[in-house]
């Protein structure tokens, strides 16, 4: 393998460069080739699914796969609900966190909290599975019963879409608090100057001079908190109750996209069932791509440019 | 001078640290009031430091401590029942480098301060755009794009933004520091008759490398050197006959 490795000063410079050159390549065709080659397998099981079932297969409710009915309208539809619901929970939090760490703590005080914040971000899914089995359901289980018996619900079981949203707020807002923290810090010290300059109190400072200012990067940090949640299987899976149809309400049993594919993948038995998963992963993929290229348009448009 | 007029800012021992360093010291000096007063000094002698102490602005700043006082129509804007939001709203200023609000339009630039004073007249606000903006020699250009963001402007149209900005809420003290330093000649001439024209209203305390700036537009001249008020006078009688042979090298260009 040393002679692959091109030496300074052995032979001449030109012909190094060539085969550095052709190293690159090679390296970067192998991850070109993979990405392309999953790519082709998504969209070929996708296909098959869609060609069995037509629209049906995204708009259609009916999964039954002992009868051979792959339909997968309620799963897209609970990750849509989990990752919204556990935005509309995160963002306020998590933007709360980072103005405290950011513009109001001491540094005393604001380095611990933005490592631990860090700290919670690094934690595997495994483990938020387990604590929201064994904390966070039990915790809010009485005010799952208690809401469900004053709307008239039928009794919640504890796992379900409510436990979820919930569950995945807890894991994005680590991110989310942690890149806004990082933007907030960037906001140049002269835009809060002009601010203050003019007769502004801190929390107007901070809504006049700094939120404007910071509200490109706060939302990619958003949005990457949502591709998380949209993503996120395995701690779902432990507390979304898994059952294969349209929740009835908040509280009630449902699945995700992933969650769907994990939880059934080992008893996938026919063709149908197998590629039926792959199509719904490839949904997956195609709304995680939209949403990345719509959060990159926003994020152009929002981003403050060309002061001098 | 104009000895008539009554004294409006009367600054007793002020010094500024940055840490344990001392920036300014023992500044003793006073600005009457409808009047334009000029800081000069070579680059670093503490005049952004002394202006910045006038509004409060050091305390934004941690480790920044400023001792003596500041009497603003005989109150301490120190004292401890000041609200420094209050001294800000009355004492306004126009920053060294350009800092308009970059997400927001012009038109949201300039009344940014009237809004948060709580302005919300329509009419009222539509005036102040056009008179401040007027006032800062930037209306000509900019009156067909309020909408427009504050950033998509160039340099010295972003001082002549922050200008306005400062001239909206029409502060009793206005405090420029090097306001003309980015504009052309043109605009400078027009900033000029600006703060000639606004002495009606307020008391003008302006930081200027630009000598003949300082003789034209001033009524005191404050010349600091390394932290330390050397002279402070009638600007004729500082350019024409100034007391200390330092401030004289600093004038005639032999230093600084
Ligand atoms: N935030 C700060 N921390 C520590 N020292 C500072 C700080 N700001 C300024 N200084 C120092 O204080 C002194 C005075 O600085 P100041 O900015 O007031 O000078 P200036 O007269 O405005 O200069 P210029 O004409 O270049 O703007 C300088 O020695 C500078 O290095
Ligand atoms: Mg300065």
């Amino acid at each position: 393998m040393k002679a692959t490795i091109p030496q300074p000063r052995r032979g001449s410079g030109s012909r190094a460069d060539a085969r550095f050159q052709a190293v690159i390549v090679a390296l970067a065709s192998i991850v070109l080739v993979t990405a392309l080659a999953y790519s082709v397998v998504l969209l070929l099981n996708g296909a098959s699914a869609f060609g069995r079932e037509g629209l049906g297969f995204v708009f259609g409710s009916n999964w039954d796969p002992a009868n051979g009915h792959f339909q997968a309208f309620p799963f897209i539809a609970g990750t849509f609900f989990t990752a919204i619901g556990a935005l509309v929970i995160a963002v306020p939090l998590a933007l709360a966190a980072s103005l405290f760490i950011a513009e109001y703590a001491p540094d005393w005080l604001a380095n611990p909290v933005a490592y631990l914040i860090e700290l919670l971000a690094a934690i595997p899914s495994v483990v938020y599975g387990l604590w929201g089995i064994f904390v966070l359901i039990p915790a809010t289980l009485p005010f799952q019963k208690w809401l469900a018996s004053s709307l008239g619900w039928s009794a919640p079981i504890g796992p379900g879409l409510f436990s979820a949203m919930l569950l995945l707020a807890v894991m994005i807002i680590p991110f989310i608090a942690a890149i806004s923290r990082d933007v907030i810090k960037l906001v140049p010290n002269d835009q809060r100057e002009a601010a203050f300059a003019l007769g502004a109190t801190k929390w107007e400072v901070i809504r006049y001079a700094v939120l404007p200012y910071a509200r490109a990067g706060i939302l990619g940090g958003v949005i990457l908190g949502l591709g998380r949640a949209i993503g996120e299987t395995l701690a779902v899976t432990m507390v979304i109750g898994n059952a294969n149809r349209f929740p009835q309400n908040l509280l009630s049993p449902t699945a995700t996209m992933s969650s769907i594919i994990a939880s059934n993948f080992g008893e996938a038995s026919s063709p149908e069932f197998v590629s039926s998963l792959i199509g719904i992963g490839f949904v997956l993929l195609v709304v995680a791509l939209v949403v990345n290229f719509l959060a990159r348009i926003v994020i152009a448009r929002l981003t403050p440019q060309g002061t001098v | 001078m104009n000895t008539d007029r009554p004294i409006r800012l009367q600054t007793e021992n002020v010094g500024v640290f940055y840490g344990s360093k001392d920036a300014v010291r023992n500044v003793n000096v006073s600005f009457r009031s409808n009047t334009v007063n000029a800081l000069i000094g070579p680059s670093g002698c503490g005049k952004t430091t002394f202006l910045r102490a006038i509004n409060r602005m050091h305390e934004l700043t941690p480790n920044t401590r400023v001792t003596g006082k500041i009497m603003l129509d005989g109150q301490d804007v120190y004292g401890s029942d000041v609200d420094p939001v209050d001294v800000r709203r009355r004492i306004g200023m126009v920053f060294q480098k350009p800092n308009p609000f970059p997400t927001m339009s012009i038109y949201d630039n300039v009344v940014a301060g009237l809004r948060l004073a709580g302005e919300k007249s329509k009419v009222k606000l539509d005036e102040t755009v056009e008179r401040s903006l007027r006032g800062a020699a930037l209306w000509d250009e900019v009156k067909d794009r309020l909408k427009a963001v504050g950033s998509s402007l160039s340099g010295g149209q972003q001082q002549r933004l922050c200008i306005a900005r400062a001239l909206a809420v029409e502060p009793e003290i206005l405090l420029m520091d090097e306001p003309t330093s980015a504009l052309d000649p043109q605009s400078t001439q027009r900033i000029e008759d600006l703060m000639e024209s606004l002495k009606q209203q307020t008391t003008i305390i302006i930081v200027t490398h630009n000598m003949q700036q300082a003789s034209r537009v001033s009524d005191t001249t404050s010349f600091f050197l390394i932290g330390d008020l050397v002279e402070h006078g009638a600007t004729e009688a500082v350019f024409q006959t100034p007391k200390d042979e330092r401030t004289e090298a600093y004038i005639t260009g032999r230093f600084g």
